[in-house]
């Protein structure tokens, strides 16, 4: 199976997927493509709607509040049009998540070892032995120390690390197909953040998993991730391999946060750059690319009419009226921006 | 386990100590003679001070309290200066009644308030919750002896369903679960629960409205978890705040209801510190009001070692 074989069944596909809550639109309009055996990161700010495009594959909104519209395809199945009993076996059997903060996603009154064989009971008809021997290899396999014993731990006796790490032997529980990791490693100290993600890649690349990972840490995704979605108010405005986005980037938005690290090429005395402003208001959108207010290279067209999704090379797609002037103005190095605020 | 229930009642035994001296010193600061009930107007005064002498009056209090809290030590409560018979036989018979109405009160409050609570906290601000949280406020609310006799003129004078008071149809005591004596119960039972199902439904209810908006219910769903498996989730998650409230609640009818017992005119201990208290009868008194703090006391240590088995959160050590 060959990545690049764009015709080959995806992993994940989402087409036109728009999620609203309420009047307010998180997710409009995204494209995205996973093929199988492949990692994404999606990236993006808080606000972003990164996260709500995760959760949507799972459907984990409560039903009454939202509204799903597009087409969501995962591990084979189309997840709009599973009844309650099969997104329940979907859930955890093909396509799994990790969360965010591993202390509060556990049940903090069972052993970690319980949510385990209880997750593979659930899935699997499956004595209580074997799924607890399932459960301890998944310890030894994500490289938790002295695992017979761990398996018997509370959520909070373990360290955050350790928490991560049995989180991820939770989702792999039922063998899933995809795996979905709501920003994994924020909430862990920065030794810990590499050995995670180091863990994360190494099953993809053993287990034949395809990952979809969020994050707003452009680093996290270079490291996980074979192709990078950078999401900006519900839109995704530029996708493609980890290389081309990061090294060639031709979204002034993408641009703004390559800028805005703090590691890597910052000269001494030299300010940190920042994106000025904040995301707009979802409820109320305004005409045009919703970047142009904060975009650098925002000129009258942008604020009238939202670019459409442009290529600029196989794979690598941008929603950008000027990414010409944008790709320039990259090459050329860090420079002071002039912005005008709206 | 064992070792951190040891540690407990060490914990306790100081606490035990200063309610005893308490228990002892409250009824001296009450006004009026102990033995001015029982003596007749005309009394000598060398009877008084025979008297006085007889039941100790005449020594200091730390004496007093030192040769009573001796005596109860050991088991002897005192005798009871209106009837004459051994307070801890009096108080013994009407712990077991005021236990047997404060037990059904808090199954029945308990029952009820968790359904109510779960329904509640499940569907937040549809109708149905607005209705269980109406219920658990006039719960709280109510006063219930003035319940107690709505309910009375309702389903004893005039419809002539149930008896209006005593425990039983020989009047009191000796009650057995059959059918007659549960007739003598309900009607005080049900006035009793309505204060801890209040109690227990707004507890209930926040408890799970606070769980079901945990990440970890999130969590759940995208294991591919049924309504029922996270349900049983929330119930574990709930459950040791809501037993402790449950264990306290019982605590509190033991001893706080004396204004039902004396509605209903059940032989408890309410309605036995009710008598004590108009006759000045101080063993009595004391060996009541002793009785119920120590109930109160071991209820605590009860609902927190439960908490402790129930919750691996809370430190054992």
């Amino acid at each position: 199976m060959s990545a690049t074989d764009m015709t080959h069944d995806a992993a994940v596909e989402l087409s036109g997927l728009r999620v609203a809550f309420g009047k307010t639109q998180v997710v409009d309009g995204v494209d995205l493509r996973l093929d199988r055996g492949q990692a994404l990161a999606l990236i993006g700010e808080s606000g972003s709607g990164k996260s709500v495009t995760l959760r949507s594959i799972l459907r984990l909104f409560p039903a009454g509040r939202s509204r799903i519209e597009g087409r969501i395809s995962a591990a084979g199945k189309d997840v709009l049009a599973l009844d309650k009993r099969a997104l329940a076996d979907f859930r955890g059997g093909d396509v799994s998540m990790i969360f965010q903060e591993p202390l509060l996603a556990f049940d903090p009154v069972y052993t970690v070892g319980r949510q385990i064989t209880e997750s593979i009971q659930r899935h699997e008809k499956i004595s209580a032995q074997d799924a607890r021997a399932r459960a301890l290899a998944l310890f030894e396999r994500v490289r938790i120390p002295s695992p017979e014993r761990r398996l018997d731990n509370y959520p909070h006796e373990m360290s955050g690390g350790m928490r991560q790490r049995a989180m991820i032997a939770l989702a792999l529980a039922c063998r899933p197909q995809v795996l979905l990791a709501d920003e994994p490693t924020t909430a862990l100290d920065a030794t810990v953040q590499i050995q995670v993600l180091l863990l994360l890649r190494e099953l993809q690349r053993d287990l034949g998993l395809s990952i979809v990972i969020v994050t707003h840490d452009l680093g996290a995704a270079v490291e996980v991730a074979d192709r990078i979605a950078v999401m900006y108010a519900g839109k995704i405005v530029e996708v493609g391999t980890a290389r081309q986005v990061v090294r060639d980037p031709h979204h002034p938005y993408t641009i703004g946060l390559l800028r805005s690290r703090a590691e890597g090429a910052m000269d001494k005395g030299s300010r940190l750059q920042t994106i000025p402003g904040s995301p707009p208001d979802l409820a109320n959108r305004p005409p045009g690319c919703p970047f142009a207010p904060r975009c650098f290279l925002a000129e009258d067209r942008c604020r009238r009419e939202m670019p459409p999704v442009g290529t600029i090379s196989p794979g690598h797609d941008v929603a950008c009226w000027r990414t010409e002037e944008a790709s320039a103005a990259y090459r050329a190095g860090p420079q002071p921006v002039a912005v005008e605020m709206a | 386990m064992l070792l951190y229930i040891l540690k407990r009642l060490v914990t306790v035994t100081p606490v035990a100590f200063g309610v005893s001296v308490v228990c002892f010193l409250l009824v001296h600061l009450a006004p009026g003679d102990p033995l001015s009930a029982v003596l007749p107007a005309d009394a000598t005064q060398q009877t008084i001070d025979e008297m006085r002498s007889a039941y100790g009056f005449d020594k200091p209090l730390p004496v007093q309290y030192a040769i009573w809290l001796w005596h109860v030590l050991h088991g002897d409560l005192g005798v009871s200066i209106a009837t004459g018979r051994p307070v801890a036989q009096e108080v013994g018979r009407a712990v077991v009644n005021s236990l047997i109405l404060a037990s059904v009160a808090t199954l029945i409050g308990f029952t009820f308030g968790t359904f109510f609570g779960f329904v509640a906290g499940y569907k937040r601000n549809s109708l149905l919750d607005r209705a269980a949280s109406a219920l658990s406020v006039f719960g709280v609310s109510v006063p219930h002896y003035w319940l107690g006799m709505v309910l009375v003129i309702v389903f004893s004078a005039t419809l002539g369903w149930l008896p209006p008071t005593g425990a039983g149809p020989d009047g009191s005591g000796n009650w057995r679960p059959d059918i007659e004596h549960l007739r003598y119960i309900i009607l005080p039972t049900v006035t009793m629960a309505v204060i801890p199902m209040g109690i227990i439904a707004r507890t209930v209810r926040a408890l799970v409205a606070d769980i079901l908006g945990q990440d970890f219910v999130e969590a759940l769903r995208a294991k591919g978890m049924s309504e029922f498996g996270v349900f049983k989730h929330v119930v574990r998650n709930a459950a040791p705040t809501a037993l402790a409230i449950m264990g306290l609640q019982l605590g509190y009818l033991l001893g706080g209801s004396i204004l039902i017992e004396t509605v209903f005119a059940w032989p408890g201990t309410g309605f036995l510190l009710n008598a004590a208290i108009f006759q000045r009868d101080l063993p009595l008194l004391q060996g009541s009001i002793l009785v119920l703090a120590m109930f109160f006391v071991a209820l605590n240590l009860i609902v927190d070692v439960m908490q402790t088995a129930l919750d691996p959160r809370i430190e054992r050590a």
